[in-house]
């Protein structure tokens, strides 16, 4: 299939960017969407000119390094996979594709394509972890935690941290993440004792980093690759709540 | 946001509930009675600051909230996405601008003049009231202030439909089992208030 691809591109951070147009012709309909980016940019490395930068690891849906806002969806217009999982056999020959970085003031464009997704970090670093003394390991079944707040657990960990929530909320909230990563712990006995410190520090850290706030649309979970629920946004609310109005003086 | 918003959701009840009364009862008495009433009791004169400030908390708030929302993305997306699970609750913020120019307006034809200007008495068996009800059944005679009055209250049932449900997620309140029956209930209580409020100038307008 020929396609012609409206690309953004932007040398650095600093510098301005605009669309460039790209034909690829003769792509397998059977490729993925980054493949059928790598055709291009073995192109444009054959012809001397720069390659479209673009974030990509594992290729198998699971480490949160691809993104891409394609067509005005964060990874593509399938529900529940990201880009890499993306195949071209989902776009019509002689289609024009327009591919846009993730747009949020907390996530600079690094290169083209490319943004950084450092803010995430910033904000696991204010207390998304459980903190563990040192001392022997703990047998696994010792503390009981029911099935259905285990699942839950589960579920919110599902998170890979990608950042299409951010990309596809009108306010470029960051509220899907946080609460994903607030609800993994909070639900489980483990979690539990930094609960009300862990998402007091998060959501400030979210807040302080330039995220916008939920207005709850819900776009953030149509688009999240790994289908996290908004319902744990509401966890996070009501956590975030009870923390504020018992926590003690200082 | 949240908490005063349903404040102001349930401010909406008692006025639709007392606007009614004109439809019920074409002499205007009871709509005057009530509006008396409203007008006179000392904790409903004190309940009023209340809920002043309540509009003022949601004005403030949304249009901070909105700011920051604006600044959060300072580049935009040349294509824009539309994932939302309800088309209104992108719009929040312009509903509620055209909401408040209505408020304003509403304001300026009936609150100050109830409360500041002259209003001719009319006296019924049960005592002499100020006839608010006449003031109503001439601006609706209006047909262009019709139209508007319907468009706005149109608007206030979408920004309703959306806040309705969206303040129980912001104050946490979910729950499998009941926050389906929060957004079945939120859809039919704006469309109830929606209806209600565009029945008083359509009926005026046309049957008085």
């Amino acid at each position: 299939m020929d396609l012609t691809l409206k690309i953004w591109r932007q040398a650095s951070a600093g510098e301005k960017g605009k669309f460039v147009d790209y034909q690829v012709q003769n792509i397998s309909t059977d490729a993925s969407f980054l493949e059928m980016l790598d055709v291009l940019n073995e192109r444009l490395v054959r012809e001397g000119e720069d390659p479209v930068a673009f974030d990509h690891d594992c290729r198998e849906g699971i480490c949160g390094a691809c993104s891409l806002y394609i067509n005005g969806r964060p990874h593509g217009p399938d529900k529940g996979i990201t880009t890499c999982q993306m195949h071209m056999r989902r776009f019509k020959d002689g289609e024009t594709i327009v591919i846009e970085p993730w747009r949020a003031k907390p996530f600079p464009v690094i290169k083209d394509l490319m943004v950084d997704r450092t803010a995430f970090d910033e904000i696991i670093q204010a207390g998304g972890y459980v903190s563990i003394n040192t001392g022997g390991v703990p047998d696994a079944n010792a503390i009981p935690i029911p099935k259905r707040d285990a699942d839950t657990a589960m579920d919110a960990a599902a998170c890979i941290g990608c950042g299409a929530c951010v990309a596809a909320c009108k306010n470029a909230s960051a509220m899907l993440f946080v609460s994903a990563k607030v609800s993994q712990f909070a639900v489980l006995p483990q979690g539990k004792i930094e609960a009300r410190e862990r998402v007091q520090n998060m959501v400030a850290k979210m807040d302080e980093l330039g995220f916008g706030n939920c207005t709850n649309t819900y776009a953030c979970e149509a688009e999240c690759p790994k289908e996290i629920s908004v319902s744990h946004i509401a966890r996070m609310n009501r956590e975030y709540l009870s923390a504020k109005l018992v926590s003690q003086k200082e | 946001m949240s908490l005063a918003g349903l404040f102001l959701t349930s401010f909406l009840v008692v006025h639709l509930g007392i606007n009614l009364l004109i439809l019920f009862d074409k002499s205007l008495e009871l709509f005057n009675q009530a509006a008396h009433f409203m007008a006179t009791n000392p904790l409903i004169q004190l309940f009023q600051y209340v809920l002043f400030f309540g509009f003022i908390l949601h004005i403030i708030l949304g249009v901070v909230l909105q700011i920051q929302n604006w600044t959060a993305r300072p580049v935009r997306y040349q294509k824009k996405g539309s994932s939302e699970q309800s088309y209104f609750s992108k719009f929040m913020i312009h509903t509620g601008a055209i909401v408040f120019i209505f408020l304003i307006i509403h304001f300026a034809n009936f609150f100050v003049k109830a409360k500041f200007g002259h209003i001719d008495p009319i006296t019924y068996d049960s005592g002499t009231y100020e006839n608010l009800g006449q003031l109503v059944v001439e601006l609706f005679r209006d047909g262009a202030y019709v139209i508007f009055y319907v468009i706005a209250i149109l608007l206030l049932g979408f920004h309703l439909d959306h806040g309705f449900q969206s303040a129980f997620q912001s104050l946490g309140l979910t729950h499998s089992r009941y926050t389906p029956i929060i957004k079945g209930f939120g859809t039919v209580f704006s469309i109830l208030i929606t209806l209600g409020f565009i029945a008083i100038p359509l009926v005026i307008y046309f049957s008085f």
